[in-house]
């Protein structure tokens, strides 16, 4: 049986309006002012059948520095968005698989360019399929735009290593989202993902361990309600709104996905990603660890 | 390595574009038909490990030589699984030496190169254990 979906209006987000229903996605694929974005860990996924009009946001090849290890510099992200035919009012939704992790981590790169007019599609790619809706192959060209994105702002939702070492320094929150095996040290990656080339196990010292996939219904995909989520985070790690959060994971992906969940469905003010996340922290000479 | 794979590896040659090799490979996994519980038991001890598509792999020894290799794929969203299975199944029959010559970066070959790592174990845990069996 199909499990009971709270509606998202119901389920006591402080900011509700960043998701949205598959329902309110298939009502909106005509509307001009809305630009559905797929965005997948598999590459064939968008290309074997996408919702109507979606294009496609590659994280490896739209979101990422080639050569660097960063993201785009505003001249890529401009011509990303001139390519999908948005402008700096539109409604950017965002799906894509394994419960929109991807999708998270690109909203989340979005954001470091000031678009955060976005929304995500609750359940992601693999409710929309369970509901038998339309998926094609057509790829959608849509006319080009003349973006003009601020220079890429790392301050608001973002740190590097040092922001980290002055955070635990002083004490400050973190939630290392990762599985539980890679907070204590007992793996140096994924369970089933390969070695990463880590040289060190455990996490940042004084972070709470919050695997990211608690926040979600595993049955559907869906977002947990608002009184779950404070339960996860608030009474069971200790992660309270008024926080200066810092998240992080293996490459700041998953952690992309935390970020949403405490800076829109629960409200907290100040929560940064750390992409450089544990491929960074355990390499880096002299960092302190904690198992 | 087995022609046939060699054959695959040469057709995906000629689409140097990456959306039209992607749009080959989904042709490829579309031809792909799952087996029942019957031919590939959904047994734990066949479980490609590391593939988040529900893969299962069993060979069977041919009467004329070689294996019958069959992948199981039940995640309807695996369809990069899908084309491997397809890709891969094609090798049934051919001689040991011709499985050991597979090259190990032929998921690379395939999908290219940018494959989360994740995606890339669980395609590549699928060569090893058919290298294996």
């Amino acid at each position: 049986m199909a499990p009971t979906v709270v509606k998202i209006e119901d389920r006591g987000y402080v900011r509700p309006e960043v998701l949205v229903s598959t329902e309110w996605v298939a009502e909106h694929l005509e509307d001009p002012g809305v630009r559905i974005v797929e965005s997948d860990e598999d590459p064939l996924l968008y290309a074997s059948g996408h919702i109507p009009g979606a294009v496609e946001v590659d994280w490896t090849r739209d979101l990422n520095d080639q050569l660097r290890r960063d993201y785009l510099q505003k001249e890529g992200f401009d011509a990303l968005m001139s390519r999908i035919g948005v402008t700096e009012d539109t409604v950017v939704v965002f799906y894509g698989d394994k419960n929109n992790w991807w999708a998270a981590y690109a909203a989340w790169v979005f954001h470091l360019f000031g678009h955060d007019n976005i929304r995500i599609m609750d359940g992601g790619r693999l409710k929309w399929q369970k509901e038998g809706r339309t998926l094609v192959r057509e790829r959608p060209v849509y006319p080009p735009t003349n973006y003009d994105a601020p220079v890429r702002d790392d301050k608001r939702f973002r740190v590097f290593r040092d922001h980290v070492l002055a955070h635990v320094a002083e004490g400050k929150k973190l939630i290392d989202v990762r599985s539980p095996e890679e907070f204590n040290g007992t793996r140096l990656h994924m369970e089933n993902y390969p070695n990463e080339g880590a040289l060190r196990g455990g996490h940042i010292p004084g972070a709470a361990s919050v695997p990211w996939a608690k926040a979600v219904n595993p049955e559907d995909g869906t977002f947990l309600p608002a009184d779950e989520l404070k339960s996860i985070y608030a009474d069971g790690a200790g992660i309270h709104p008024d926080d200066d959060v810092i998240v992080y994971c293996r490459i700041g992906e998953r952690s992309s996905h935390t970020w949403f969940v405490l800076r829109y469905l629960l409200g907290y003010g100040s929560v940064r990603n750390y992409d450089g996340s544990w491929t960074e922290w355990g390499n880096l000479v002299g960092a302190p660890i904690e198992r | 390595m087995p022609a046939a794979l060699r054959e695959v590896l040469d057709d995906l040659a000629l689409f140097p574009d990456r959306a039209d090799r992607i749009e080959a490979l989904i042709d490829i996994g579309s031809d792909y038909q799952n087996f029942s519980a019957e031919q590939v038991p959904r047994d734990e001890r066949l479980r490609v490990p590391g593939c988040e598509s529900e893969v299962f792999f069993l060979a069977i020894d041919r009467p004329g030589g070689g294996k019958e290799y069959r992948f199981a794929v039940d995640n309807p969203q695996g369809i990069s699984a899908m084309a491997l299975a397809a890709i891969l199944q094609r090798a049934s029959g051919s001689s040991r030496e011709d499985i050991a010559a597979i090259p190990e970066d032929l998921v690379y070959r395939i999908f290219g190169n940018e494959l989360s790592m994740g995606k890339s174990l669980g395609l590549n845990n699928m060569l090893r254990v058919l290298k294996l069996a």
